[in-house]
C-alpha cells in the first residue's frame, strides 16, 4: 500500500508542475528519516534480547586428570624436619587418577558488589569444599577495595594462584610446607592501591584461622592476621616485574600433629609467624608473548614458632617449652619456545633451621621421640613441558626428583591434563 | 637559593591535565588524542606489536587504571583476560563498567561476523562479533562522536573545545575517508587471504574479498596440515595477497608466500605498527598503500 502511494507521489511529481513538486521534496525527506529510523532499530536489534537468564553469571568449570609414576608409596609422603601441616600436601595416587574439579560461578552482584564462588568437587567422593567464596567491592574510590568471605589469602605469591594456572603439576615446598598446600580463610581483606606510577598496593587480612598454621581458635577476634605490600613496573615494553612480602601471624592453640614416622600426636600452642618474600619477572619480547615469552619467579618463607609442645596430649601428655626458626626457596624459570609449547625448571631448598624442643634438651624425651622434627634439608628439582592447543586446554609432562623424605629420593613422572570449560576468567600478573 | 626553589618547584609542577584517558588499545588513545588535544593526557595499555587478546594484567597497568577518569576499549569480549581484574583491582569508581568514565567503541559500530550459535570447538569467537572495528574509518567516524560527547560530559568545563575538536577531526576525516577510497578503488573485489581475522571491517570497507585464514580456527596458530591445505586452495584459486598483522608471527604467511609466490603483506594492526602509522590518519594512508603495493 505504501509502495502504491509511493508510486502515485513519484508519477505525480513527474507530471505536476514546480509548486507540487516542493511537496514532493518533502515526502522524500520523510522518507529518509524512515529509512534512517529502520537503520537504527536495525542496530538495535542486534543487542542482546531481555530475558530472565540474561543476568546468567559467568560458568565455568576445571577439569582435570593425572597418571603418576612414583618410585616411593605416596601414602608415605613426609617433609623431614618440619612439623605435618596435616594438609593436603602429597602427591596424587599412584596411577591414573581424577583430580578435583572446579566449579566456578561469578558475577556482578550489583553496582557496589562482585561475587565469585569457587568449589572443588572432590574425585574421592569426600565431597563438595569451597575454595574461594567472597564478594568484593566495585564502588570504591581512591584504589581501595574490599574482600570479605572465603578466598586464598596473599600470603607470597602463588599462593592467591589457582591450581589450573599453576606452571607445574603441584606446588613449591615451601607452600607445602609452611602453608599446608595452599592456604585459603574466611575473613576480611583490606588493600590500598598507592596514587603512582610505579605500581604500589598495601593491604592486610583479618581471618579465622581456620587451617594450619592457625588452629581455627574459638574467639571474637581474628585467629590469624596477615599484612602484604607489593611492587610493581615495567622496565621497558619488554619486562615487567612485581615483589612481595607479607607477614603472617597468629597464635595456634593444641595445634595438633601426627608424626608420620613414629606415629604419635602431638600439639603446639604458642605464636607462629611467617615472612614471605616473593618477586616476579615476566618477559616478552615488545610485550607480545604470541610467540616466546619467560616467567621467572621465585618465593622466599621464613617461619618462627615459639611456645610450648605437648608430647601425646591423649596419653603421656608431657609438655615443655618449644622454638623453631625455619626457612625455604623455590625459583622456577618458564619459556616459551615457540606457541603453545612451554619448558620449565623448578629447584626446591628448605631449611629445617634450628628447632629447640624442651623436653628432649630436659633429658624428659629423646630425639627419637619426635622422629620427623629431626633437622634436614629438603629439596627438588622438576622439570616440566607442556602443550595448550588453546587457551583453554593443556597437556603437561613433569618428571621431578624430590628429597622431601630423608635418604628416600622419590623419582616422579606425572603426566596431566588440564581444561577450562565456559567463561575463563582473567588472571592475575 | 632562588636557583634551588626554582629547580624543586620545577620538579614538581607537574603539568594538570583535566582528564586522564586510560585506552585499551592505540587507536583508541590516539582518537582520544585528537579530540582531547592538550586537554587530555591518554595513555595506551598496549601497543601494535602486541596481541590484545593476550595482554597480562601488569602491575603497571593497574596503577594506570586508577588514575584514569576515562577507559575506552573495544570492548566485544576482545579485552575479557586482562581488563576485568585491572578495573576490579584498581579500586577506581569512576571507570567500572555502567558508569559514564568506562566507554566500549565496539557498542556503537554495526559488528560483523555475529556468531548465531557459539562453541568453543569454533576457536576464540567472539560472541558479540568481530572486535577489531577500528580498521574501517567510518567506524573511527561513529566512535569519535560518542568520545566527543563522552569527554565534554566529564570534563563540563572544557566541553566547548572538546565538541569543536571533534566538528573539525569529523571534516578532516571525512575528507580522508572520500581520498582513501578513490586511492583503494583498484582493490574492489580482490581476493586476499589474512592471518587471523584482524582486518575483517578493513576488508569489508574496501569490498575486497578474503577467501582463506591462516589461522585453522580463530585463535588458534596455524597447522601444517592446515597450511598445506591453502597451498593446494591457492593453486587453484590464487589469491592476491597474503597480509599479517604487525603483532602476528610472520612465519606462516611466509611459508605460503614462498610455496605459491603471492605476495605477503605485512600491515600495521593499529597506530604504531609501522613507521607511517603515527596517527590515525597516517595508519589508514599506510593500510591503503601497502594494500595497493602487490598490484603494481
Amino acid at each position: 500500500m505504501f509502495r502504491k502511494a509511493w508510486c502515485a507521489a513519484a508519477l505525480a511529481a513527474a507530471m505536476l508542475p514546480a509548486h507540487a513538486q516542493d511537496q514532493t521534496r518533502e515526502e522524500v525527506k520523510i522518507l529518509q528519516q524512515r529509512v534512517d529510523e529502520l537503520e537504527r532499530r536495525m542496530q538495535e536489534a542486534s543487542a542482546p534480547k531481555q530475558s530472565e537468564n540474561a543476568f546468567n553469571p559467568a560458568v565455568s568449570a576445571i577439569l582435570n586428570g593425572v597418571y603418576s609414576n612414583l618410585s616411593q608409596d605416596p601414602n608415605t609422603y613426609r617433609i623431614n624436619g618440619f612439623v605435618p601441616t596435616m594438609g593436603d600436601v602429597a602427591p596424587p595416587r599412584r596411577g591414573f587418577s581424577l583430580g578435583e574439579s572446579e566449579l566456578g560461578i561469578a558475577a556482578n552482584v550489583d553496582h557496589l558488589f562482585r561475587g565469585t564462588l569457587i568449589a572443588a568437587i572432590q574425585p574421592d567422593g569426600s565431597g563438595v569444599e569451597v575454595e574461594e567464596a567472597y564478594i568484593q567491592t566495585l564502588a570504591l574510590s581512591r584504589g581501595f577495595s574490599v574482600k570479605a568471605g572465603r578466598f586464598f589469602s596473599a600470603v607470597g605469591y602463588q599462593n592467591q594462584i589457582h591450581a589450573h594456572a599453576w606452571d607445574f603439576t603441584d606446588q613449591p615446598l615451601v607452600m607445602k610446607a609452611f602453608l599446608g598446600g595452599q592456604l585459603n580463610d574466611d575473613g576480611v581483606q583490606v588493600k590500598w592501591v598507592a596514587p603512582t606510577e610505579l605500581y604500589v598496593d598495601v593491604g592486610a587480612e583479618f581471618t579465622r584461622g581456620h587451617a594450619f598454621p592457625a588452629s581455627d581458635p574459638d574467639r571474637n577476634g581474628a585467629g590469624a592476621v596477615n599484612w602484604f605490600a607489593h611492587l610493581g613496573g615495567d622496565i621497558g615494553a619488554s619486562l615487567a616485574w612485581q615483589t612481595g612480602l607479607s607477614y603472617l601471624t597468629t597464635s595456634p592453640r593444641e595445634r595438633v600433629y601426627d608424626d608420620p614416622q613414629s606415629g604419635t600426636s602431638n600439639s603446639f600452642s604458642g605464636a607462629s609467624k611467617l615472612w614471605a618474600l616473593s618477586g616476579v619477572l615476566k618477559w616478552a619480547p615488545e610485550g607480545n608473548s604470541t610467540v616466546n615469552n619467560f616467567k621467572l619467579q621465585g618465593e622466599y618463607f621464613r617461619r618462627s614458632e615459639s611456645g610450648e609442645l605437648t608430647f601425646d596430649p591423649a596419653g603421656a601428655a608431657l609438655t615443655d617449652g618449644y622454638a623453631s626458626r625455619q626457612s625455604g626457596w623455590y625459583a622456577q624459570g618458564v619459556y616459551q619456545f615457540m606457541p603453545q609449547w612451554r619448558v620449565g625448571y623448578r629447584y626446591d631448598q628448605l631449611d629445617s633451621g634450628t628447632t629447640s624442643i624442651g623436653l628432649v634438651d630436659s633429658g624428659a624425651l629423646t630425639a627419637a621421640d619426635f622422629p620427623v622434627l629431626a633437622g634436614y634439608k629438603p629439596k627438588r628439582h622438576t622439570a616440566m613441558v607442556d602443550w595448550s592447543p588453546s587457551e583453554f586446554s593443556r597437556v603437561r609432562l613433569q618428571l621431578a626428583r624430590d628429597y622431601s623424605r630423608q635418604s628416600q629420593p622419590d623419582n616422579q613422572v606425572f603426566l596431566q591434563y588440564i581444561v577450562s570449560l565456559g567463561a575463563h576468567g582473567a588472571h592475575t600478573f | 637559593m632562588r636557583i634551588a626553589l626554582l629547580l624543586i618547584l620545577s620538579v614538581f609542577s607537574f603539568k594538570v591535565f583535566a582528564l586522564n584517558v586510560f585506552a585499551c588499545e592505540p587507536e583508541w588513545a590516539s582518537l582520544a588524542q585528537e579530540l582531547g588535544g592538550d586537554k587530555v593526557s591518554v595513555v595506551s595499555a598496549t601497543t601494535a606489536r602486541q596481541d590484545p587478546h593476550h595482554i597480562e594484567a601488569r602491575p603497571s597497568l593497574i596503577a594506570r587504571m586508577r588514575a584514569a577518569d576515562l577507559v575506552v576499549c573495544s570492548g566485544s569480549e576482545l579485552e575479557i583476560g586482562w581488563l576485568p581484574l585491572l578495573l576490579t583491582q584498581s579500586g577506581n569508581n569512576r571507570v567500572q563498567p555502567g558508569s559514564p568514565g568506562y566507554l566500549e567503541a565496539s557498542r556503537y559500530v554495526l559488528k560483523l561476523e555475529v556468531p548465531t550459535t557459539v562453541d568453543r570447538s569454533m576457536g576464540d569467537v567472539h560472541p558479540g562479533g568481530n572486535p577489531h572495528v577500528h580498521t574501517d574509518p567510518r567506524n573511527i567516524a561513529r566512535v569519535a562522536k560518542v568520545l566527543a560527547e563522552r569527554l565534554a560530559q566529564l570534563d563540563a568545563a572544557n566541553a566547548a573545545t572538546y565538541r569543536s575538536r571533534a566538528d573539525a577531526f569529523d571534516k578532516r576525516w571525512a575528507e580522508a575517508i572520500a581520498r582513501w577510497e578513490k586511492q583503494a578503488a583498484p582493490l574492489k573485489g580482490v581476493p586476499l587471504v589474512q592471518h587471523h581475522k584482524g582486518f575483517t571491517y578493513l576488508i569489508n570497507w574496501l569490498g575486497m574479498r578474503e577467501v582463506g585464514d591462516l589461522e585453522p580456527k580463530p585463535g588458534i596458530p596455524p597447522t601444517t596440515s592446515h597450511l598445506a591445505g591453502l597451498v593446494e586452495q591457492m593453486k587453484k584459486a590464487p589469491a592476491k595477497m597474503i597480509v599479517y598483522s604487525s603483532y602476528d608471527d610472520p612465519k606462516a604467511a611466509q611459508f605460503l608466500s614462498q610455496r605459491t609466490g603471492i605476495p605477503n603483506v605485512m600491515l600495521p594492526f593499529t597506530v604504531g605498527g609501522s613507521d607511517r602509522a603515527k596517527d590515525l590518519f597516517g595508519y589508514f594512508d599506510d593500510l591503503v598503500a601497502r594494500l595497493l603495493t602487490p598490484l603494481q
